[in-house]
Parts: C-alpha cells; sequence; structure tokens
C-alpha cells in the first residue's frame, strides 16, 4: 500500500514554523509528517554512523583510536607488528571465529532442516511438545543458556572440551549449534509452509515413492531456504558473544571475546581493523542470503512485498 | 490402506517424527539438560577438598542452602560473608526499565514512520533498520568507547557547542552511559517487531475512524494506540530479556562495580571454581524473575507460527 493516500488540501499559511508544522500533521495524518521524517532519518543516524565512525577509525594511518588520521591499511596488512595479519592474537582470534562459524553452519543446518521438516509435516501426538521445544531456545536469555551450557559441559559430558574452536566437537561448537538450531527451523519451516503439501502430493499421485517426492521434488524447492539459514547461522555465530564466553577457557578467543577484553585497552585501531572484517563476513553472508532467497524464490508469491520486508518479518 | 497409519502426506504414521528425532534428541541432551543442571550445581555442594561444584543431580539430594542464602542477600539482609546483592538486583531494575522506556519513546515514531508513511523510501529504511541485527553487538559498543574517549568525537562536540566546559570522563562508571548504551544497543530489537504490528493495521479502520468525525489525535489513541498494543508487548518482552542478562554492555562502558548488574555478578561467580554454586543459584533465580516474559513471548511465537500453518 502506498503511503500518499487521499491527501487533503495542504494548509500552507501555517506550514512555517515547526509548532504550526506539528499542527498540520495533527490536522492531516495523511500528508506529509516532517516531525516523523526528522525524527527517523535522526534515528538512523544514531544507529549507524558510530559503526561507521569505527570502520573509518581501522583506516587510520596514525595509532589514534579516536579521531581520523591518514586512511591506509597499516592496521590490516602494513604495520610489521600490531596489523591484524601481523599480531598473532589478533589473526587468531579471526581465525578462530570463521572455524566456528563454519562448523557450527554445517553442523546445525541439516539436523535444523530434518527437524523443520518433521515439525512441520508430523501432526500425531507429542508433535505440540516439540514444537515448543524447539522454540525455548529462541526466548531464553543468552546468559541463562551460556551458564547452563558451562555447567553441564564442565560436571557432566568432561569427554566434550572447552574452547578449541577448530574442533567440530568442541563445547563451543556444541554450544552454538543448540543455540541455532531453532533459526534453522522457523527460516525453513516458513519456506515449507509457503511452498505446501501439493507438489509431493503430485509427485506421489504421479508414482514417485515418499522418499523420491522428498529428494526430488520437496528439496530442490527449499534449497534457497536452506542456504538463508545456512548463512543465518553463520552470521549468528560469528557475531555471538555471550555463549562463546561462556564456553572458551583457553586457546579459543575469538573476535567478540576479543573485543570484549581489549576494547578499552587496545594500543592502536588494529582492533577496529579485526571487527571490520567480522563486519564484512557477517554482513556479507546475509546479503548472500537475501540476494538468493530473491532470485529463486519471488516469482509469484511475494509480488507484494519486497524481500527485504520478507526478511524483516522473518526475523521476530 | 487404512486411514489411522496414514501422516500428513501418504506416509506411515512413524515417518515425519524420525525426521525430527536428531533435533529433539539434541535439544533434550543439550538444553535441557544443561537447564537442569543449573538447577542441580545450585543446590549441589562444593567438594570439601578442591572447592570444586559437586552437583545433586537427584532431587532428593536437593540442600537449598546456597539458594537461600542468594534470596536472603536478594531481600536485603545478606547472610555473613555474601555479597549484597539488592542494590545490584535494583539497579539492574532501574537500568532495564529506563532503557526500555527511552527505546520506546524513541522507537515508536520510527516504526510508526516507516510503517505508514515511508512509501518509495520504505526498502532502504527496512534495511537501514536491519543493518545493526548483522553487526555484532560487541562492535557497535566498541564504535561507542571509540567515540566516547576523553579526546573522541562525542566531546569534541560537546565541548566545541559549550555544552561541556572540559572533555568529560564517559567511560568511568557513569550510569547515563550504561543506559544510554542499552537503549543503543537493543533499540533495533524493539522497532522490528512494533513496524510489523504497526504495519498489519488495515487502514481502513482509520479512515472509518476519521469519517466517523474522530480528530487525528483521538484516531491515534483510541485506535492506533490500542491496535499496536501487541507489538509494544512484544517488542518490550523480546529487548527486556536480553538486557536483564547483560553484563558486557556495563563491562565496556564503565568496568566499574559501581555499574554491575545481576549479569555482572553471575559472570563474575560462575567462572571461579568456588563460586559455581553461587553464579548458578543468581542464574535459577534470574530464570524465575524472567520466566513470566518468556512465557509471554514463547507463546505468543507459538500462536504466530500456528496462523502461519493455517
Amino acid at each position: 500500500m502506498s503511503a500518499e493516500a487521499p491527501a487533503l488540501p495542504a494548509p500552507t499559511s501555517r506550514g512555517s514554523s515547526l509548532a504550526g508544522r506539528f499542527g498540520d500533521w495533527l490536522r492531516n495524518p495523511w500528508g506529509k509528517p516532517r516531525a516523523l521524517v526528522a525524527w527517523t532519518w535522526l534515528y538512523m543516524a544514531w544507529s549507524i554512523v558510530p559503526v561507521l565512525i569505527a570502520v573509518r577509525i581501522g583506516f587510520n594511518t596514525g595509532r589514534s583510536r579516536s579521531t581520523f588520521q591518514g586512511f591506509g591499511l597499516r592496521w590490516y596488512t602494513q604495520d610489521p607488528e600490531l596489523s591484524v595479519f601481523h599480531d598473532e592474537s589478533l589473526f587468531q582470534a579471526l581465525v578462530h571465529s570463521l572455524q566456528l562459524a563454519g562448523w557450527v553452519m554445517v553442523v546445525a543446518t541439516p539436523i535444523g532442516v530434518a527437524l523443520a521438516l518433521g515439525l512441520a509435516r508430523w501432526r500425531g501426538r507429542g508433535s505440540g511438545p516439540a514444537n515448543f521445544l524447539m522454540l525455548f531456545p529462541l526466548v531464553t536469555p543468552e546468559i541463562v543458556m551460556g551458564v547452563s551450557l558451562f555447567l553441564v559441559f564442565d560436571n557432566l559430558y568432561k569427554a566434550v572440551p572447552f574452547g578449541r574452536p577448530w574442533l567440530p566437537w568442541s563445547a563451543m561448537t556444541l554450544g552454538l549449534v543448540t543455540f541455532s538450531i531453532s533459526y534453522v527451523v522457523i527460516v525453513v519451516r516458513g519456506r515449507l509452509f509457503a511452498i505446501g503439501k501439493e507438489y509431493e502430493e503430485a509427485a506421489m499421485d504421479l508414482g514417485a515413492s515418499p522418499a523420491q517426492a522428498l529428494f526430488r521434488v520437496l528439496f530442490p524447492l527449499l534449497l534457497p531456504a536452506i542456504f538463508a539459514a545456512a548463512m543465518i547461522v553463520f552470521a549468528i555465530t560469528i557475531d555471538d558473544f555471550v555463549i562463546s564466553a561462556f564456553l572458551c577457557v583457553e586457546d579459543c578467543v575469538t573476535v567478540p571475546i576479543k573485543i570484549y577484553s581489549t576494547a578499552r585497552l587496545a594500543p592502536s585501531p588494529a582492533l577496529n581493523a579485526l571487527a571490520t572484517l567480522m563486519l564484512v563476513a557477517s554482513l556479507g553472508a546475509i546479503t548472500l542470503a537475501v540476494l538468493v532467497q530473491r532470485r529463486f524464490i519471488r516469482k509469484r508469491e511475494t509480488a507484494e512485498h519486497s524481500a527485504v520486508e520478507d526478511f524483516a518479518r522473518l526475523e521476530i | 490402506m487404512p486411514s489411522g497409519e496414514l501422516g500428513v502426506v501418504g506416509q506411515r504414521r512413524w515417518y515425519w517424527p524420525v525426521f525430527a528425532a536428531p533435533g529433539l534428541l539434541w535439544l533434550v541432551l543439550l538444553f535441557l539438560l544443561p537447564f537442569y543442571a543449573i538447577a542441580a550445581v545450585a543446590m549441589g555442594g562444593l567438594d570439601p577438598i578442591f572447592g570444586q561444584p559437586e552437583p545433586a543431580w537427584l532431587p532428593t539430594a536437593w540442600d537449598p542452602e546456597t539458594l537461600g542464602n542468594i534470596l536472603k542477600s536478594f531481600t536485603g539482609n545478606p547472610a555473613a560473608g555474601m555479597v549484597p546483592l539488592q542494590p545490584v538486583f535494583i539497579r539492574t531494575i532501574e537500568y532495564v526499565f529506563t532503557a526500555t522506556a527511552l527505546c520506546m519513546v524513541m522507537g515508536y515514531p520510527v516504526a510508526y514512520y516507516i510503517a505508514r508513511h515511508a512509501g518509495k523510501r520504505r526498502v532502504l529504511l527496512l534495511v537501514l533498520l536491519i543493518a545493526p541485527f548483522w553487526m555484532s553487538y560487541l562492535m557497535r559498543m566498541l564504535a561507542w568507547v571509540n567515540l566516547l574517549l576523553e579526546d573522541g568525537y562525542v566531546n569534541k562536540l560537546f565541548t566545541f557547542l559549550n555544552i561541556l566546559p572540559a572533555p568529560r570522563n564517559w567511560l568511568a562508571g557513569d550510569s547515563v552511559t550504561v543506559v544510554l548504551g542499552l537503549a543503543y544497543g537493543y533499540i533495533p530489537f524493539f522497532i522490528l517487531p512494533m513496524y510489523a504490528a504497526l504495519d498489519r493495521i488495515d487502514k481502513s479502520q482509520l479512515e472509518a475512524s476519521r469519517d466517523l468525525g474522530a480528530s487525528p489525535a483521538k484516531t491515534f489513541l483510541r485506535v492506533t494506540l490500542p491496535l499496536s498494543k501487541q507489538g509494544i508487548l512484544a517488542g518490550t518482552v523480546i529487548i527486556m530479556l536480553p538486557m536483564f542478562g547483560d553484563y558486557y554492555t556495563p563491562d565496556l562502558l564503565s568496568g566499574s562495580p559501581n555499574t554491575s548488574m545481576i549479569g555482572n555478578m553471575i559472570n563474575r561467580f560462575i567462572h571461579t571454581r568456588a563460586g559455581g554454586p553461587t553464579g548458578a543459584s543468581i542464574t535459577l533465580m534470574l530464570s524465575m524473575f524472567v520466566a513470566v516474559l518468556m512465557l509471554y513471548y514463547l507463546f505468543s511465537v507459538a500462536r504466530a507460527a500456528r496462523e502461519a500453518r493455517q
């Protein structure tokens, strides 16, 4: 729906002062609400500009963490000791983050897709509680999940090693998979509801077995959503702090943990450079997800909404 | 084929549950059981030699002593040697409620504008609104650490405009910084559900209200506001849940014990061996305190999923 609905003739005489404009808007809420426009753009600036400034500081050629200096890649590659690629602790944090996000994506996506299929189609006894169980990790405060996972690995699953994000069976990987499964389910299940059951039923009427209907008909239709889910898991994991921090004991510093422990004392803008690399990774993953969704799903269903709007709904 | 054996798309009854099984098993072992572990550690004891937590896995062995001590500390008369938790608890509530109120006051107009008036700009605004979801929270706090340093741009701007006579140290135990940091961190998570709720309101209802003679202000107060109540509730719950457990915002933006929240206490105790039962008890208290919010959120998400299914 377009916003410029039945505009009444705009009163011109009062539109000069700020109070007058507000009065105009009260009299005619379908007209242009200038105060709202200003407020919204102010908010957007407040929300985004600090991050842009932090990114720009990472490109400083000097040592200041608070003021713009010359523009260059000193803190990414050039400084022989303190740049991200030469300071072992910063580079390790980047590697750990990527390893962790990669493993969590590889483990959580198939489990989540299977769970989404099961929960969307299973109607018998037990499906209600199963659905509730799936939603629970989404509403649990992260600190509670972090503490509970730490305690269970510390006291019960003692064979699972803490830290070591390069192992697919480390406490960090397992904990973040637990946190991510529900996101995969939400994304894939939403797509399953949109596809409906007709394709599978048609395939089976034409003689396909249930397995054939699943793998040759439903699975290709689901592929864009599965890809999007994998990318979302990657982005969530690479940005995650609380659960990672609780399950990291040694040799496991990821980028968010590094930011937490050194933001106040960092000696140079190299930390900003590191944070920027992570920002690129996670925004890149999400952009890929949106583009793929848009390319393969748009055709008939979502003529009215843009892909971005679908994405806005998906988060809730 | 007898119909009782058939599932939704014609498969046998066990067909779809088998797909769900690995995920459900995972959640039982790594979500439900760990949750139980909090209770087991909170009501367990300490190993007398090593000082490690010794969880009481069976409810028959539960010893509520630590939990009782924590409860006493929460209500204002801590036992000897126990940290007084009441001031921290009260401070947490103050911070969370102030930050949430700020999010509402600042966020509602933004959501309202994007849902109702943005027109061609809607997609751009939605992208800007969603972008912070995919930036690490820590990165967004780092940005403010840069800005609020002694020689940072905030001090430069404020001294230039003569709002401040001299640069101020914002990052040393300042409640204002922490509350604003919380509001900055969580406001996108309030605006998005708020936008979704306002976007769902049928425009013809507003037109009806106007046609029947209500003033625009009255239309807003009597139609739009009540219809967006669900969104306000959802957004509030979504941001309050993580805020109650936040410890990294005060750590990054203040670092002083004068701004500690409940999360800081949990984080402090859980990482020391002997503090295990204490940390677990505080976590248990926090979970019980936010349980109402969690259940409300859970039921509304479940309702939305059921509606999507139909």
